[in-house]
């Protein structure tokens, strides 16, 4: 058994895991997490996408003890006192998600999306998105979601 | 119109959950005690199972048991049924082999589940799954459907490895038409084999409570109570009574888990042996081995025509590959749900269509978007085009001259179905118009001039949704009724529970449902709840699939509501001292023709529930229940054009536009209508250009069973769909709907198809990848220089 601290949404936490342990694995069953999802099993969903010292990583191809000492964020810890965040209000006014299962990871990874490109290009949003796959809304509204957040978030 | 009633693009009640990470899916569920179960699955495709030793396993660290074949049998254990009787064209049902949770004697393909490992964790259960030792004496696999009734007996009750030759239409007419025909176009086609991939894998959690001697089943269902009957009538033999199943926050469907599968079933009969929760969630590679396959057919199709371009029959031969068992409602889609659906849009007088379901040793086959119907569209939408070139003719009007008109319905096609409304032609015109298919012709100079081929392509489709009358499916072969029910209960506070039986896993029923309600009993949307998903709480009810949850389970809404009307009136005559016959409703308030008095549909709800000056003979409370049962299934129809452009250098095939013009009928949340057909359209251009389920035709492993293997649309391979609708309203349920959810997976192959065989000019099967078309594109330029 190994020992891992690391700081998540804000609070530092130290959990003793199996050594195999994943962070996906860690934020879910160890912290209670649940809104980081798994969706595969070769690292090419994105329903995992998390943020590790404000970059996005799927949660599924780390262990819980690469992170160690990391700041990581999940997508619980996006809203602040319960206001969605202008990426979350987007995707809701948008229609930018269905089922909600691949929506954690793409708000996370649009979130640093924008850290990279404040003013992406469609081409450049749909290219970002590689890593996630949704398979509800043809994507159109997650890009029309993200570039209305962008537009707010820039202004 | 109120900016959250009927016809609004009302934004999500379910997303603040999603957003925030706070849905609540199955895997997100954990119960105190719960052990681990992991599958051992077979690594053949087909072979008798001559031993199992399970010794070393059961041993290992953590390990709380390993169940086999033998020990359900010994224990009573039943056979997955299928519910959809199909009987085929010399009067016998279809072959109904077992299809048993574990398998007894034989695997019939990859994936098939060998034994059950229950432990501590879940890396205990997957190491102690290594250490079991089976003997498999290997069979040769049936993986070609063309080859299959030569080939090994997959199951003794199945000669020819057949499990239906079935047939609807009139044959003798059928070849009468062609005997007279001008012209016959003919086709051969492939309907590409698919897997389904929502992206919440399936999941279940068994409990048992031997206090209660009762179940909870946590499972990733469409609906609940069908997984219920299914487990209770048929598997397990318990009473209903005693099984709750939940299907909580479901991450998408698409048809893959309508089905009763071995692992819930499964996880449910050894929650009570192992005396403990046990909890299972599939892998993705297990998703792509053994979650309910899609389409899978192979069709030879004839039109004949007159010289001017009248349709007047249509021949069908398809072989539909059911996979090594039947799934829960595979025989009834690639037979009632395809053959039937095979008049299209069209007046076309004659048609038969002849079906051979074949077993193979690949994973079963069953609904999957559309059901049957994309099948339908591909064959219909295809061969039409094809005589369009063949007769030199623009395709877009070869489909205006063979169109059913507005006059000639209610519509008796002579494959079954009875339209009962539609306007064709202006969907149409509306989508020639939006794709400015008049200068076609110069874009499609501009793209040679740049080197690249562009074609166009129509799809004009219909669908039959709803689902549906149960009398009809049930003189078909259904084993269940395909009503739909609801419950609507007011609160003494004035706040609506509403509990339905149909099931949202993205489609926003929460939102769609509260619309509804809000509009017919004129109280805030906000005041609405929807509870679904939980047999605990819920009536009875049929779950969500074929389009069918506005249309059957909004009906069933509507008519609960206006129950609640009706007694609501009693009450309020009472308090206004008039009679009921004279009291009017409108906008959430009770008024006396003739007169100022008026009584709030809340302050009746409270009086429902403090009745201290009441009706005499009523009732207290204000809770109503409805079913409906649907007259008719509801047709709704649409024309989507694709425009591609290919480039020969690479054969990669660029959609430049798409529209879609629908006509669902009456729309209550254009936005969420608009996302359905997105997605729907999507995975129809998913099936055309990239996706593609293949097995080895000599081992039967499945070659596509990861992300890497099996192309999953990205975000950057659609350009933005045009969507528009034209509207004429379903005539047979209260609310004039007929439903969205299928209709862009039904289209969207035949259209891109037949734009990629326009820029090619030749046939092509699905999926068009970049590699056959390059082939296509090169051989042309070849041909061309030489």
């Amino acid at each position: 058994m190994l020992t891992v601290s690391m700081t998540v949404n804000g609070k530092e936490v130290t959990k003793t895991v199996d050594p195999r342990t994943l962070l996906v694995t860690f934020l879910r069953e160890h912290l209670n997490l649940t809104g980081t999802h798994v969706g595969c099993d070769t690292s090419q969903c994105g329903a995992c996408v998390v943020h590790v010292n404000g970059q996005s990583a799927k949660a599924c191809t780390m262990l819980a003890a690469q992170v160690e000492g990391a700041d990581v964020t999940t997508i619980e810890g996006v809203a602040k006192n319960g206001d969605l965040h202008p990426m979350q209000a987007a995707f809701k006014e948008h229609h930018g998600l269905q089922c909600g299962y691949c929506t954690p990871g793409m708000v996370m990874s649009a979130l640093d999306l924008l850290k990279h490109n404040p003013d992406p290009s469609d081409e450049e949003v749909r290219h970002w998105l590689e890593g996630n796959i949704c398979r509800c809304t043809g994507y159109q509204n997650i890009v029309k979601a993200i570039q209305s957040a962008a537009q707010e978030m820039r202004s | 119109m109120p900016d959250t009633g009927i016809g609004a693009s009302v934004k999500r009640k379910e997303d603040y959950r999603f957003l925030t990470g706070k849905g609540h899916y199955t895997d997100d569920i954990n119960k105190a005690g719960q052990v681990y179960a992991c599958f051992l699955r077979s690594p053949v495709a087909h072979a008798k199972v001559t031993s199992i030793n399970a010794e070393e396993a059961r041993k290992a660290d953590g390990v709380v048991a390993v169940f086999t074949g033998q020990d359900m049998a010994d224990d009573g254990v039943g056979s997955l049924p299928c519910g959809w009787v199909v009987t085929d064209r010399h009067g016998d049902p279809h072959k109904a082999p077992p299809h048993y949770p574990l398998v007894r004697d034989k695997v019939r393909y990859v994936g098939d589940q060998v034994a059950m490992v229950i432990a501590e964790s879940l890396s205990q259960a997957r190491e102690a799954a290594d250490m079991i030792e089976v003997d498999y004496e290997e069979l040769d696999p049936v993986i070609d459907m063309k080859s299959a009734e030569n080939a090994e007996l997959i199951h003794e009750e199945a000669p020819g490895n057949l499990c239906f030759d079935w047939e609807l239409g009139d044959k003798s007419a059928v070849d009468e038409a062609f005997s007279k025909a001008d012209r016959v176009a003919q086709l051969d086609l492939v309907n590409n084999r698919l897997i389904p991939n929502a992206m919440e894998p399936r999941a279940a959690i068994g409990e048992y409570d031997s206090g209660t001697d009762s179940y909870t089943v946590y499972s990733t269902s469409q609906n609940p109570h069908l997984l219920r009957l299914i487990l209770c009538a048929f598997v397990l033999n318990l009473p209903e009574t005693k099984v709750r199943v939940v299907a909580p926050d479901v991450g998408g469907g698409f048809g893959s888990k309508i089905f009763a599968y071995a692992e819930e079933t499964a996880c449910t009969w050894a929650a009570r042996k192992v005396g403990r929760p046990v909890k299972w969630t599939a892998e993705r590679a297990e998703s792509f081995l053994t979650d309910a396959h899609g389409r899978d057919h192979i069709t030879h199709v004839e039109l004949a025509l007159d010289a001017g371009g009248k349709f007047l029959g249509l021949k069908v031969d398809t072989k539909a590959n059911l996979g090594a068992y039947l799934s829960s409602f595979s025989t009834c889609v690639p037979t009632y749900l395809y053959a039937t659906l095979l008049a299209g849009q069209y007046t076309t007088p004659a048609i038969h269509c002849n079906v051979k379901g074949m077993f193979t040793n690949t994973a079963p086959v069953d609904a999957y978007r559309g059901a049957g119907r994309p099948e339908a569209t591909y064959v219909v939408e295809r061969i039409v085009e094809v005589a369009a070139r063949e007769l030199d003719m623009d395709p877009a009007e070869l489909r205006r001259k063979n169109f059913i008109q507005p006059d000639q319905f209610p519509y008796q096609t002579p494959v079954a179905l009875n339209y009962d409304t539609g306007d064709y032609e202006p969907t149409l015109d509306k989508a020639l118009q939006m794709i400015d298919y008049t200068s076609f012709s110069q874009r499609r100079a501009e793209s040679e001039r740049n080197g690249k081929l562009r074609g166009i392509g129509f799809s004009a489709y219909i669908e039959a949704c709803g689902l549906a009358p149960s009398a009809v499916v049930g003189s078909l072969g259904a084993g269940v009724g395909l009503w739909e029910s609801a419950q609507v209960r007011f609160n003494a506070t004035g706040t609506v529970s509403v509990f339905t039986g149909s099931h949202s896993h993205g489609q926003g029923h929460e939102t769609t449902f509260s619309q509804l309600v809000a509009d017919k009993l004129g109280i805030p949307y906000e005041n609405v709840e929807i509870v679904h998903g939980d047999t605990g709480q819920i009536p009875m009810g049929m779950g969500t699939y074929g389009s069918r949850s506005l249309a059957v389970g909004g009906s069933a809404i509507s008519k609960a509501c206006d129950k609640v009307i009706e007694k609501g009136r009693k009450i309020a005559a009472h308090l206004m001292e008039a009679s009921p016959e004279d009291v009017e409703f409108k906008d959430g308030h009770f008024t006396v023709s003739g007169t100022d008095k008026s009584k709030a549909m809340a302050e009746i709800a409270f009086t429902a529930y403090v009745p201290h000056n009441y009706p005499e003979g009523v009732e207290p409370g204000l809770d109503e229940t409805a079913f409906y049962d649907p007259l008719n299934f509801t047709y709704p129809a649409g024309v989507h054009i694709a425009e591609v452009e290919i480039d020969p250098d690479t054969g990669m095939t660029e959609i430049k536009d798409w529209v879609a013009v629908d006509d669902f009928g009456r729309i209550l949340n254009p936005m969420i209508v608009e996302g359905q057909v997105h997605g729907g359209i999507a995975q129809g251009v998913g099936q055309a250009l990239y996706e593609n389920c293949v097995y080895d035709s000599d081992s039967g492993q499945l070659i596509t069973g990861s992300y890497m293997d099996y192309c999953m649309p990205r975000a950057d391979n659609f350009p933005t769909f045009r969507v528009g609708m034209t509207t004429s309203e379903c005539t047979h349920n209260p609310l004039g709907v007929k439903g969205c959810g299928e209709a862009g997976a039904i289209a969207a192959p035949a259209a891109l198809m037949n734009a990629i065989t326009d820029a090619l000019d030749q046939e092509i099967d699905m999926p068009a990848s970049p590699e056959k078309v390059w082939r296509i594109a090169q051989a042309k330029i070849k041909q061309a220089a030489e």
